[in-house]
């Protein structure tokens, strides 16, 4: 809401200054997002009357002006197109300043000039309105522009919080201000007007909980074309609220003063009384602003006999709009309530002055106060007979008596609080309450919708305390001393191994763009966002992969040669109970195996590397890769990762229909893992070791190509003897001097007793036992 | 004996000037070998009167001493001379660049993240963790924001498809996912990503959070106060830095606060935080009248902006390299 500081401070003046007042109102809680002078500065500005207009004897767009701003007549050269005889208008004089620039008395095409007649866009007032501002023909000549126009005034705009929906008037501020300040609060006077007509609307309210007060009032013969006067219309566009007709001006004048949205209907549109009904569902309702809405049985809506006439507390209706032909109008003033408002507005994509209050709860005590208040300015602008208010009422909200315990205040804030502080505070916002000893009953008023327990009280107290006025304490508490799980190894460690294996961690949308979706995870049903921000990130990743392709891409566009990133975050999918929210960690490395450099060769990284970071985050515990086809990866350079016996993720080279289609100049490897599963680890447990030398033998085969290392080692393992303490592989072949269906292996033997030396007899036994091992399960050849 | 003499001179001054090993040794040979010049003249000595034979004999045995201790000397110079060469031969440039790969580095949001972490976990408080795609219970009523209540216009949902789920607006529903399974004292933390409607240079659709709620018997504003200006004061490393809390709303705490940071001639929101509402603590089952609390949410991004003078949120997001690395010194 924006509001002019002038408007307020003839309600409440305290001694402070514009900033001053803002910071009090920012400091009771209500956000003030800006404060802006209402004009740019200027001076030695003042009225002044075109008494005379001569064609400028050199120039033709030229006029030569006499001007009385007070004292002897004197000479203006003119531009503007409008200029003429006997208008009012401002007159910079000469030494004035405006916007910082001077003006001075100067001769323009030879005719002397002492100043200048300005337009609304010289004093900074309009943006671009062509000619002079015209000012009203009874405006006093020589008096100064700012004290004529009000120029020096701040335009102050707040966004207070949802529950505070009595900061939206004039009125509601100014409490607001009285409270904090303890300066005196000089209420508009809205006296009862006189009815002088016994004109009576009839009002049948059906939705009594809806809708517990409503309030018509019938003014007959009102002159709509009527003139705003310029103190309403000033006001109003201070407001923000441009002036649309003298009524409406009126309505909308009298909700920024004090909170109560008003309506107007031209009352010939009405058939019979006014009904407050919910809507039929083939009801149709075309809206001030033009919109054409269908009805529902959710939508409060003000009726007559026969037809939808407004969208209640929402916006009126196009066909019983007040025009500039009405002759008779009926004036609404009513109290909804705020559970019926809410939401509405904003699901049939509308947003109005009137549901923005009435969602957020308007003084149901102070509808009859707006309502003589816009009659009597009616009656002053536009004229006409106005009849009496006829009202329908039902149960208005209940204001319940709470209770404020100065114990549970003072826990709860920790500070000090005295009876008297608490009573001053309450007394000052205009609480009725009672005192008991340290308690206190207090009944909230009927503008407040946001007190309902204590707390909201020792809010009240504090913030009109001064939450600066709360030291700031070490808290003094019971501590304990907080788990360290050893079987667990943390994110951060995890995340420092891949930074040390030169993976440059980035953060990215958890949604990603559905394509994605089906090009690296075959997810032809992603689980899709209702409203993305843009189309392009519908979906939720199931997979992070997508998300490290294309942040590749960019960096790749970027010039960079060699990428190599790593995400730890939150992948979806769906499961029977409803999402499965895995944390993963993923990598990708593109480009060199190592950076460019002087003394390592020139290759770029392969599936092993990759396989040896991934080996380095599981540290290479229980760890088994099975050949598997993924939709991302290359069908012969992919794997399963298992950890502990459990799936942990994928690694794989990505595909090259892939690589082609997202323009990868090599291809990237990346991996993914479930980061729960990587993360557990087994406590370590002590195991007394042999202290007897270990002999060292080798073996080398040849097997068939398809013959896969894990197998090989996975049956060495299970049939090796005792003695046997390791068996590693440590070289393969493939090319000259072997078959190209056969590859040669060498695996190294290490062999050792418990309690003795080997002997060679004994560990050449050994050896052969495993050899003959390879020669019956993989038709091995021995290699001399 | 003389003769002697000037043999041993003579070839004293040879071995000096020789400075390789073989040629040393054969010039050894010339005095000191067989038909040596010294051998030589020692097999003369036989032809000496008796008496005369034991002193000059011991002349000689001084002689070749004398030799072959300017012989070892001499040999010891050649080798160091030799090592010397060798070492300078083998020399390094030590200002080439190490081989191997290089190391990367955390994204600055993380950086923060673990800071805060860090500072909170000095002061008791554990991590905590939730679901990104959450329910409308748990994103809001549970915390006391029912359907239709104004404030939820505060946060613009994303909204899934199947009508029931959304993504998390905050990691406030770490707080009822926590405060359901564990009793008082709770003192938790919870960082994470959050989603909102969003998108310009200060809003990004999916940004960082981070929780802070500290549930006991006296847990006061007072005690709120004092860990966030103490947390902002570690984490900026300054003790001058200055907070204001600014009465605010959110449904959740009651009362609410708003938190400035002095920044230049003004003051920024870094977060907003209140004493945990009745409601909420009804809603888990915890007694309000035996226990309160407080509850804050801080926006890591914004505090990373701050640390390090990034002046669009969108970069951290963006993942250009050229922006990540220049965080990893």
């Amino acid at each position: 809401m924006k509001f002019s500081e002038n408007w307020l401070r003839t309600i409440v003046n305290p001694p402070l200054a514009s900033r001053e007042l803002a910071d009090v109102l920012l400091m009771s809680g209500i956000d003030v997002e800006a404060v802006e002078p209402a004009a740019p500065a200027c001076e030695n500005v003042v009225v002044a009357e075109v008494i005379e207009v001569q064609k400028h004897p050199d120039a033709e767009r030229l006029t030569v002006c006499r001007v009385n701003a007070g004292g002897a007549p004197l000479t203006v050269v003119c531009g503007a197109e409008n200029v003429a005889a006997g208008m009012r208008v401002p007159l910079a004089r000469a030494g004035a300043r405006l916007s910082g620039i001077e003006i001075k008395k100067t001769k323009v095409r030879g005719v002397e000039s002492s100043g200048m007649l300005c337009s609304a866009k010289e004093l900074g007032l309009a943006e671009d309105v062509p000619g002079l501002l015209l000012l009203p023909v009874d405006a006093p000549i020589g008096t100064d522009i700012r004290n004529y126009l009000e120029l020096d005034d701040h335009l102050i705009t707040i966004k207070p919080t949802p529950n505070r929906g009595d900061c939206l008037s004039i009125n509601g501020i100014a409490r607001e201000v009285a409270a904090i300040t303890g300066s005196v609060l000089k209420p508009v006077a809205t006296p009862a007007v006189h009815a002088a007509s016994s004109d009576r609307i009839e009002i049948e309210v059906e939705e009594k909980s809806a809708c517990p007060r409503y309030c018509g009032r019938i003014v007959r013969g009102v002159n709509a074309r009527a003139a705003t006067p310029r103190w309403m219309v000033q006001r109003l566009e201070r407001s923000g609220s441009r002036s649309v007709s003298a009524i409406v001006d009126v309505t909308n004048y009298v909700m920024l003063e004090l909170g109560q949205p008003l309506h107007a209907f031209d009352y010939a549109r009405i058939d019979g009384g006014i009904r407050v009904r919910f809507g039929y569902n083939d009801e149709k309702l075309t809206l001030l602003n033009g919109t054409e809405i269908a009805l529902d049985a959710k939508l409060l809506v003000i009726a007559d006999a026969r037809k939808p006439l407004a969208l209640a507390g929402i916006m009126g209706g196009k066909d019983s709009a007040v025009t500039l032909d009405t002759g008779d109008i009926l004036l609404e003033g009513a109290f909804f309530d705020p559970a019926v408002i809410a939401g509405k507005a904003r699901e049939l994509g509308l947003s109005s002055d009137s549901s923005y209050r009435f969602e957020r709860g308007v003084d149901f005590a102070a509808t009859l106060q707006a309502m003589e208040r816009a009659t009597q300015l009616v009656l002053e602008i536009c004229g006409g007979t106005a009849g009496p208010v006829c009202e329908a009422s039902a149960t208005l909200p209940l204001r319940k008596p709470l209770r404020l315990r100065r114990a549970r205040a003072q826990r709860l804030l920790g500070i000090e609080l005295s009876n008297q502080q608490i009573a001053a505070v309450f007394r000052r916002l205009g609480f009725e309450f009672d005192a008991h000893g340290d308690d206190f009953i207090v009944t909230p008023p009927s503008f407040r919708f946001d007190l309902a327990i204590e707390e909201d009280l020792i809010e009240e107290v504090a913030r009109v305390h001064g939450y600066d006025k709360i030291p700031a304490e070490q808290p003094s508490a019971r501590s304990a001393m907080l788990p360290a799980t050893e079987t667990h190894v943390g994110v951060k460690t995890l995340r420092t191994l891949l930074v040390a294996r030169d993976y440059q961690e980035i953060v990215s949308y958890s949604f990603v763009d559905r394509e994605w979706e089906i090009d690296f995870c075959a997810n032809e049903d992603p689980i899709a966002l209702i409203n993305p921000i843009a189309a392009q990130l519908n979906v939720m990743r199931s997979s992070l992969i997508g998300s490290l392709v294309n942040c590749l891409k960019l960096n790749l566009s970027r010039q960079q040669e060699r990428v190599r990133l790593c995400e730890i975050g939150r992948c979806f999918s769906r499961e029977q109970s409803g999402y499965r929210q895995d944390m993963m960690l993923g990598g990708l490395a593109y480009g060199g195996a190592v950076a460019e450099q002087w003394g390592a060769p020139k290759r770029n990284v392969d599936f092993y590397d990759v396989k040896s970071d991934v080996g380095a985050l599981t540290r290479a515990r229980d760890i088994r890769f099975e050949a598997a086809h993924h939709p991302a990866f290359h069908p012969g350079r992919a794997a399963r990762i298992f950890v502990g016996g459990a799936q942990a993720g994928w690694i794989g080279e990505l595909h090259p229909r892939l690589q082609q289609k997202y323009d990868l100049p090599l291809p990237p490897m990346a991996f993914e893992l479930n980061l729960e599963i990587i993360a557990s680890r087994k406590l370590a447990h002590y195991l007394d070791y042999s202290r007897q030398p270990v002999v060292r033998r080798d073996i080398s085969v040849e097997v068939p190509q398809e013959v896969n290392i894990q197998t090989m080692l996975d049956s060495l393992k299970k049939r090796a003897p005792k003695i046997v303490c390791e068996v590693a592989l440590f070289d393969v072949y493939r090319g000259k001097g072997i078959d190209s269906d056969k590859k040669s292996v060498a695996f190294r033997l290490l062999l050792q007793d418990t309690h003795k030396t080997l002997t060679d007899a004994e560990a050449e036994a050994a050896k052969q036992q495993l050899v003959h091992v390879l020669q019956e399960e993989f038709q091995a050849k021995l290699r001399k | 004996m003389e003769k002697l003499e000037n043999i041993v001179q003579e070839a004293l001054k040879l071995f000096a000037g020789i400075e390789d090993a073989a040629q040393l040794e054969q010039v050894k040979a010339r005095y000191l070998g067989k038909g040596g010049a010294l051998t030589e003249l020692q097999k003369s000595l036989g032809t000496l009167p008796a008496e005369q034979r034991p002193a000059m004999g011991a002349r000689f045995n001084a002689a070749k001493e004398q030799l072959e201790a300017a012989l070892g000397a001499q040999r010891e110079k050649i080798r160091s001379l030799k090592l010397e060469a060798q070492l300078t031969q083998e020399a390094l440039d030590v200002t080439l660049p190490g081989r191997g790969l290089g190391t990367g580095g955390v994204h600055p949001v993380t950086r923060t993240l673990e800071r805060m972490e860090e500072l909170f976990h000095s002061l008791g408080f554990e991590v905590a963790d939730g679901p990104e795609i959450e329910t409308d219970y748990y994103n809001f009523t549970a915390l006391n924001q029912p359907a239709n209540h104004p404030a939820r216009s505060m946060h613009d949902t994303f909204y899934l498809d199947d009508g029931k789920h959304l993504l998390r607006t905050h990691t406030s529903p770490i707080q009822i996912r926590y405060m359901e399974t564990h009793r008082p004292p709770i003192k938790i933390i919870a960082p994470g990503r959050v989603y909102r409607v969003d998108s310009d240079a200060t809003h990004s659709p999916m940004f960082h959070q981070i929780e802070g709620l500290w549930i006991d018997e006296h847990i006061s504003m007072a005690d709120l106060k004092g860990v966030i200006t103490d947390f902002v004061r570690c984490f900026f490393e300054r003790d001058d830095l200055k907070l204001r809390f600014r009465p605010s709303f959110f449904p959740f705490t009651e009362p609410s606060a708003e938190i400035d940071m002095s920044f230049g001639d003004g003051w920024l929101e870094i977060g907003g935080c209140g004493m945990v509402h009745p409601n909420v603590m009804m809603n888990v089952n915890i007694d309000s009248e035996k226990y309160q609390g407080f509850a804050f949410g801080l926006g890591p991004d914004r505090l990373t902006m701050l640390r390090y003078g990034v002046n669009d949120l969108r970069l951290f997001f963006e993942n250009d390299l050229r922006f990540l690395t220049q965080f990893n010194s």
